[in-house]
Parts: C-alpha cells; structure tokens; sequence
C-alpha cells in the first residue's frame, strides 16, 4: 500500500459520518436509502460521504436490478489498521521496559519510606 | 496491565494511551529526566546513545538514538509546557525528517489507585506526515540497510572489486 492510498484511507475516516457509513456496511451491504436513514442528513450528502469512500477505495457499488448497494471493501481498512497495529507493536516495547523502570523507581522509593 | 493503544484522530493526529503500575510523579519523571529516558525510550532495535533535556518552557531537549544496524539519527524540541505531575507539552523534529513542519506532542498523566494512564496526542504537521510515521520504524531500519548495501556495492563496482 502506497503513501497515497494509505493517507486516502485516513482521510476518508476522519468524518465521523463516514465512519459510521463504515460501521453500518461492516454488518452488511445496504443501499444510500437506508445508510441515509439513521443520519439527520440528506440522501445527497450521504451519497457524498459515499463518493470519498468509493475514491478511497473502501466502499463498492454493484447494479441490483433498481438497487445499487453498497459493500464495504475490507482490504485497505485492513492495511492501515495493520499499519497502527505494527506502530504500535514497535513502541509497546519501549513502554515495556519504562515499567521496568518504574517497577525499580517504586522498589527504591518504598525502601527509602522504610529507612526514615 | 493493558498494553499501548494507538489510535488516530482527525487528519493529522495520532493519539498513543497507556497504563502504568506507577504514581505519575514516577511517571512524569521517567518521561523528563535523561538518566531514565535512556533506559527506556526507543521505538524496536533503537536505543537513546544522546540525552539532554533542559525542562523549562522554552527549553529544548535533544535525543540521539542509535538503531538494530549502528543507525544514527536525532531528534529534538522545544518543551512549550512543563506542568509536573500531570501534563507535559512539546515540538519535535528529527535531523533528517522527509516531511516539513513540527509535530506537537501533548502528554496528559491521570492517576488513579496508584495507577497512571498516560495519554500522548502527537499532532503532526500534515495528513503525509502522520502516513509516514506510522510507517517510520519499519521502513527506516530497511531503508537504510538497503542504502549501506547499495553502497558497498557501488564502492566494488567503482574499484573492480569480485565481490566473490
């Protein structure tokens, strides 16, 4: 996954409506009707909210007869929360031995409490 | 214990939670004072060889790590609010960065039972910046390995060396 796509798939998830477009399509495809219903806001600025998500590439449309429904596609939602999860990975090891040291910091604080 | 929470927010912030079995006096302390930072601080393979820290609003601080290969590289601020136990603010620029602007690093420290969550928000300067971060650890230490190889070989060709 390239830098571009990556940072269009934060983009595309840093409204708060399209992440809850996103919420709606992980329990199943649904048409711009009903994801508009649970949003006071209209079907044309919901179609919108589709339209980055489309260009992100982590929403599809396919023709249904008279429908045409969304789908969640997974794969770049998958690859920038793998990259979160290895950042993270990366620096939960650096907190791992700041407990250590706050382990030792609290050791030698008790023993000074105990020697007054 | 629950382990580091990364998240991100908006378009250009990541937000990095974490619980520790500590007062947040300790807590603080380990973040501010160079004699424990180089015990701890440093993302995976990469160890503080460096540490100054001149902790007063205004002061700067200066960290040079060294990483898995014998990597180099540094990085350092401006401290903008130093408020011991609970919040600590400051900018942070690496020597080498590919990306312009500062990051703005906010840590609050809550305590509670004896226990404090730290909770860091590093605003970075553009949406770019913060895909490159994320990717910084992993793709550095394979970068640069890949440049000192590049080079040997460069230097072998240049001398007509066989490699074998």
């Amino acid at each position: 996954m390239t830098v571009d796509q990556l940072d269009a798939t934060f983009a595309a998830l840093a409204d708060p409506t399209r992440r809850a477009i996103i919420a709606r399509l992980a329990a199943g495809e649904a048409t711009v009707t009903e994801l508009a219903e649970p949003f006071a806001i209209s079907q044309p600025a919901v179609s919108k909210h589709l339209t980055v998500l489309e260009r992100a590439g982590l929403v599809s449309r396919r023709r249904d007869a008279q429908r045409r429904p969304c789908r969640l596609e997974p794969l770049p939602l998958k690859a920038a929360t793998d990259w979160l999860e290895r950042y993270r990975d990366y620096w939960e090891e650096s907190y791992q031995r700041l407990d250590d040291v706050l382990a030792e910091l609290k050791s030698v604080q008790s023993v000074r409490r105990d020697q007054r | 214990m629950t382990g580091l929470r990364v998240t991100t927010r908006g378009d250009r912030e990541l937000l990095l939670t974490r619980r520790f079995e500590a007062p947040r006096q300790l807590v603080y302390d380990a973040l501010t004072t160079p004699d424990l930072l180089v015990r701890w601080y440093g993302a995976r393979g990469w160890n503080l060889v460096g540490c100054t820290v001149d902790l007063r609003v205004g002061g700067r601080y200066r960290f040079e790590s060294r990483g898995p290969g014998g990597e180099r590289m540094a990085q350092g601020g401006v401290y903008r609010e130093v408020a011991s136990p609970d919040r600590l603010v400051y900018t942070e620029v690496f020597d080498d960065q590919s990306y312009a602007g500062e990051t703005l690093i906010s840590t609050e420290l809550t305590e509670s039972a004896g226990r404090t969550t730290m909770t860091s928000t590093l605003r970075l300067p553009s949406p770019d910046a913060r895909d490159i971060v994320l990717r910084y650890p992993m793709e550095r230490g394979a970068g640069e390995g890949f440049d000192r190889l590049a080079a040997v070989l460069a230097e072998l060709i240049r001398t007509g060396r066989n490699v074998l």
